[in-house]
């Protein structure tokens, strides 16, 4: 590795690692529990920079495509796999934390409003676009096509988003409930929440980070691979 | 791009196979969801417009993967593309072939629907042709596009539902509650937000189609 990237790695690894730990403590130790919702309303301190991260993760991914079709190297490729790996597993993590909160809490795992069923897509976008990758033919067909459902899904994230919005408000009888309620009174709640969004941020840099180094290298071997093959049978 | 829709809309009532198989795909989904709900029940009319939209999407999923298979025999594609048109002028010819062949199904399921699940035959008919004309073509604009990638890659036909499903929630959603609502005896004006939806939908889809389809279809 090339001394640069020898020295992030460096970096990040423990950054986020220790990031990771002490956002651990502060969340099962150091904050305390809510009034209302007693134990359970500790996952929101994961829950919800997890769900930023990977909406983030796909505007990376999105940016990435565009750049990708646009300027054609693959450093743009392989950041955007990387960011839609990483925010395919936040986001199954968002799915799987929320119903977890939401059953005490809410009394049932699931509704159909705007935020859920907008993550829901998303994670159905993320798996099509995971899939395509593994589907397409040779050569730069799956990259180029990846790019493409990058860019339209980002385009419709936010329609898809409005369209349930209505969908569930506009009829009043509907039950409309409001997502973890910023009822967070204690300046200990505040900062745990801030301090989780630095950790998991950090975690999702450096999973990035790793993932497209793995990415890089596999391509550096691809190449040296077809290097060697052409070379012999010349 | 005229000449190019010609070239479809020709081939196609020629053989009338697409158009046989959406008729008949979009009829057989109406009757199977009709299986779902009792006869005598309320359900049925409140899930009524649901079983419509679901017709039109399971139906045009298919009339799409046709559209481009055809041209993947003969080389057929690369013909195309050695044409001196833009290349999204072809998607947009291909995009229009598909949203004619598919408004034509619907011009008669539409009549089956209404009489498999017992609709007042009201005005609202026509609001309702207008909504699923909009919802066609954003999913002909999204379809169409995905479409061109789907039968390239080895997955084929399922890829393009996968693809397909979750973009076009928006259209769904604004085409069932604007069926729903037109079906009920609302007037024109009460659904106009979701006709906006799905206006704004098709313009953003069919240019992003536009401006993004050469990397859909370039070797």
């Amino acid at each position: 590795m090339s001394s640069n990237r020898r020295l992030i790695d460096l970096i990040l690894a423990p950054l986020a690692g220790l990031g990771m730990l002490l956002a651990i403590y502060m969340v099962f130790i150091y904050v305390p529990s809510d009034q209302a919702q007693g134990i359970v309303q500790r996952i929101f301190y994961f829950h919800v920079p997890l769900a930023i991260m990977t909406f983030l993760a796909f505007g990376v991914v999105a940016v990435a495509s565009v750049m990708f079709l646009w300027q054609g190297t693959r450093f743009w490729d392989r950041l955007a796999h990387s960011a839609a790996e990483v925010g395919m597993l936040f986001c199954t993590l968002v799915l799987i934390t929320g119903p977890i909160w939401a059953r005490p809490v809410w009394g049932t795992w699931w509704t159909w409003d705007a935020r859920l069923t907008t993550t829901l897509i998303l994670w159905l976008i993320y798996a099509a676009y995971l899939m395509m990758r593994t589907v397409s033919g040779p050569g730069d067909q799956g990259a180029r096509y990846a790019a493409i459902l990058g860019i339209v899904g980002a385009v419709d994230i936010p329609i898809i988003n409005r369209s349930v919005y209505w969908w569930r408000t506009i009829h009043p009888a509907v039950l409309v409930t409001r997502e973890g309620s910023s009822g967070l009174n204690d300046p200990r709640m505040q900062a745990t929440l801030g301090f989780c969004f630095v950790a998991f941020f950090l975690l999702f840099v450096w999973l990035v980070w790793v993932r497209n180094e793995n990415a890089r290298l596999r391509d550096a071997v691809e190449g040296m691979r077809q290097h060697v093959l052409t070379g012999h049978e010349a | 791009m005229l000449a190019l829709l010609r070239k479809d809309l020709q081939i196609e009532f020629r053989t009338k196979e697409t158009l046989a198989s959406l008729l008949l795909l979009g009829l057989l989904t109406l009757v199977v969801l009709s299986f779902a709900f009792d006869p005598a029940s309320e359900l049925r009319t409140e899930a009524a417009p649901g079983a419509l939209w679901v017709a039109v999407i399971f139906a045009g999923v298919l009339g799409l993967n046709r559209s481009f298979l055809a041209e993947r025999e003969n080389e057929c594609m690369q013909g195309l593309l050695l044409c001196p048109v833009d290349r999204g002028t072809i998607y947009l010819a291909k995009t229009l072939g598909n949203f004619t062949f598919m408004m034509v199904a619907q011009l008669m399921i539409v009549p089956i629907f209404v009489f498999f699940f017992n609709l007042p035959m009201t005005l609202g008919i026509g609001g309702v042709f207008l909504a699923l004309a909009l919802g066609v073509l954003g999913f002909a604009a999204v379809g169409t596009l995905f479409a061109a990638v789907a039968v390239r890659t080895r997955a084929r036909e399922v890829m393009l539902p996968l693809l397909l499903l979750p973009l076009v929630v928006p259209i769904f959603i604004a085409g069932v509650k604007v069926t729903g609502q037109l079906l009920a005896g609302k007037p024109l004006a009460d659904v106009a937000p979701w006709l906006n939806l799905m206006v704004g939908f098709d313009v953003i889809f069919l240019v992003v189609g536009w401006l993004v389809f050469e990397y859909a279809v370039e070797e």
